[in-house]
């Protein structure tokens, strides 16, 4: 007999992790743009709106800020909101409701009250949609002490994480990537995560070089690894999954045992992702232990382009990594 | 009315800043009650001004000496449970929930006695048992916050209502016109109340706006809005029985602009009266002639409901009780040092 496992794609996952909030947490709701229509959010959402009612699934005016703001404060009288921003890039209005506001929340207020509000920031980019509708931001939101930046790579991640940070009780930045929709896994049944312990993992080991990525980059660093295997050389990969508060303790130990470090990220590279990883680990290793200079594979220093032809040089490619990790073993 | 010259009054013409309060016979008791909050709200920030000028206190202060009915006013209608907002002028709308003087103090002190146990002084205020969920100093940034708590209140369905006090130069902010389209579209209880006080830090509202009055916001969103003299207590009280009612009973959101006048200038003890336009010696003793407290003293005074030798007997008694939680206060240990970690993430 041939038992088949059903697989789940990644925008499933989400649905799902959606679907098990609002059924088990009546103080769940959802609010944010396009959430009536089935075309801005992939089927990542498709229906909750028929399945848990208008009440609860809000489709908004066109204001980031007020409706961050709304979420914030909702969850300060006792919800557990999920905003939900379909393009990173229009969730730039809200700075003030994530920073100012929901990060400080519990410190300002001695801890007496937190701001346990869920964002959901999509990053929905290529396509020849341009400077605006692609930015991976998610460095600006792990510098800030008060959130906790998440941002799966996996499909049990993409389900698993999301419910951990809408019970975690803080602020999260949870960060999905359309690009990894498509991807599909068999899936466990659902358990509840404590945010507050999950942290980098090593998703494939191996001795020669440690590679670091997370969300839609430890797709690049996988795919690589398996270009660098069939020419002799085992990448360990590290997906992040939660970028902060950081647990550096997993790079560290990989660094450690590989002495070779690239960092792989979505966004740019000045004062960005990639370059705190490797300041984390070199601070924290003797130089000896290094063979090589880290090294970083980023975005190229210049906003998104919309020509196809720039737009094919623009994002980097299993390619790219595999590149600079050579150019690690020839220092 | 006596605001900016040059400006159009199209909202605010019918508001009379100078009728005399008219205390009905049975109602005398609760406004005395009401003054005595006014006057220990007063007398509250008299230290907080006085200690921040000799740097006893060494974070700024916002003081709302002039403004007291406002939140007096309208806090006798709301209820523990309903969910109170503010900015960085709040002391007044702290203490009108019914918080303790010897709690903000402690606060203003950096004392972990305090309202946020020192780690907000007096800008970021919070008294949940209260009902008073938060003032911060960001310029309306608690607007959007108190509708998305007034959203969260009616998903809860037990008639509370969130409640919102902002400045007349918060209107400039963009989130107050999401936020007021965003609470009229949701349909969601709150109450707006704008303290027009006329001055956005040094700028009086001629150098801001092109009217004299902010309601054309609330107007144009399709709120229920009501215009009043901010210094006078019962049309306070009158307006946001009217649309606290509304709010409770219908979900629809209300807008109180109150007309009023700041005793201090923009922050700390100073009065400001050399920097702005309209912000003369001559124009704060004008103004202090409607001075709240003022008013309503000389009405229960004319109506024979006080003595002047009562009056005397309450400042000196809340004098007394204030100085006494000053004192209290200034005795509290500052935060251990691991607070500055503790709070960050939730416990």
């Amino acid at each position: 007999m041939n038992l088949k496992m059903e697989t789940t794609s990644y925008g499933g996952a989400i649905r799902e992790a959606f679907s098990y909030l609002l059924i088990n947490y009546p103080e769940v709701f959802v609010i944010g743009q396009g959430l009536w229509s089935p075309w801005y959010v992939g089927n990542s959402m498709t229906d909750l709106d028929k399945e848990f009612g208008i009440e609860r699934i809000i489709d908004t005016p066109v204001a980031e800020s007020a409706c961050t703001g709304a979420a914030v404060g909702a969850a300060l009288a006792g919800m557990k909101p999920i905003m939900v921003h379909p393009r990173m890039d229009f969730m730039l209005y809200a700075m003030d409701a994530i920073v100012n506001q929901a990060a400080k929340w519990s410190s300002m207020m001695g801890g007496q009250a937190n701001a346990g509000v869920t964002i959901r920031a999509i990053i929905n980019r290529g396509g020849e949609q341009g400077a605006q509708h692609s930015q991976a931001l998610h460095a600006w939101f792990a510098h800030i002490p008060g959130l906790r930046v998440v941002m799966p790579y996996s499909v049990s991640d993409a389900r698993d994480l999301l419910i951990a940070s809408v019970l975690s009780g803080d602020p999260v930045i949870y960060i999905d990537d359309r690009w990894l929709y498509a991807n599909e896994e068999e899936l466990e049944p659902i358990s509840e995560l404590d945010l507050k312990t999950q942290g980098p993992k090593i998703i494939k080991s191996g001795g020669d070089l440690t590679l670091v990525s997370a969300g839609y980059s430890t797709h690049l660093a996988l795919e690589a690894s398996k270009i660098l295997s069939a020419q002799g050389i085992e990448a360990e990969v590290i997906d992040m999954r939660v970028l902060s508060p950081i647990s550096p303790k997993t790079i560290i130990e990989s660094v450690t045992k590989t002495g070779r470090l690239v960092a792989v990220d979505g966004g740019w590279s000045p004062a960005g992702f990639a370059g705190e990883i490797i300041a984390t680990v070199t601070e924290s290793i003797s130089p000896k232990l290094l063979k090589s200079s880290p090294r970083r594979v980023t975005l190229p220093f210049a906003p998104a382009p919309s020509s196809p032809a720039l737009e094919k040089i623009y994002y980097p490619t299993p390619e790219d990594v595999v590149k600079v990790s050579l150019a690690t073993f020839s220092d | 009315m006596k605001m900016g010259t040059e400006l159009s009054d199209r909202y605010s013409k019918s508001v009379d800043l100078d009728q005399e309060i008219l205390i009905t016979t049975g109602s005398q008791e609760f406004l005395i009650e009401q003054l005595k909050l006014m006057i220990r709200i007063r007398l509250t920030e008299k230290i907080i001004a006085d200690m921040r000028q000799t740097s006893e206190i060494g974070g700024p202060v916002h003081l709302s000496a002039g403004q007291e009915a406002i939140a007096v006013g309208i806090s006798q209608f709301l209820r523990k449970s309903d969910r109170i907002f503010s900015g960085h002028r709040s002391h007044a709308h702290i203490l009108a929930t019914g918080s303790d003087p010897y709690r903000l103090f402690a606060e203003v002190l950096g004392r972990s006695t305090g309202l946020t146990k020192g780690m907000g002084g007096s800008m970021h205020l919070w008294d949940g048992h209260n009902g008073f969920f938060g003032a911060v100093p960001i310029v309306a940034g608690t607007v959007p916050l108190a509708v998305g708590a007034a959203l969260a209140l009616k998903l809860q369905k037990k008639g509370d209502i969130a409640v919102v006090y902002f400045g007349d130069g918060a209107v400039e902010e963009g989130v107050v016109h999401e936020s007021l389209n965003l609470a009229r579209q949701l349909k969601v209880p709150i109450l707006f109340v704008c303290e027009n006080n006329q001055f956005s830090s040094h700028m009086h509202i001629s150098q801001r706006q092109p009217t004299n009055s902010v309601a054309r916001f609330s107007i144009a969103n399709e709120i229920p809005t009501e215009i009043v003299d901010g210094n006078n207590i019962l049309n306070v009280a009158s307006a946001a029985n009217k649309l606290i009612n509304l709010a409770r009973n219908t979900s629809m959101p209300g807008f109180i602009e109150a007309i009023t006048y700041r005793h201090y200038g923009h922050v700390d003890w100073r009065k400001d009266t050399d920097v702005g336009i309209n912000r003369s010696p001559e124009d704060l003793i004008f103004w202090k002639k409607r001075d709240p407290i003022v008013r309503l003293e000389t009405s229960l005074i004319k109506q024979g409901f006080v003595t002047n030798k009562d009056l005397e007997d309450f400042q000196n008694k809340i004098n007394f009780e204030i100085k006494s939680a000053w004192n209290r206060a200034t005795k509290d240990p500052t935060p251990v040092l691991k607070s500055l970690f503790e709070f960050v993430y939730k416990k």
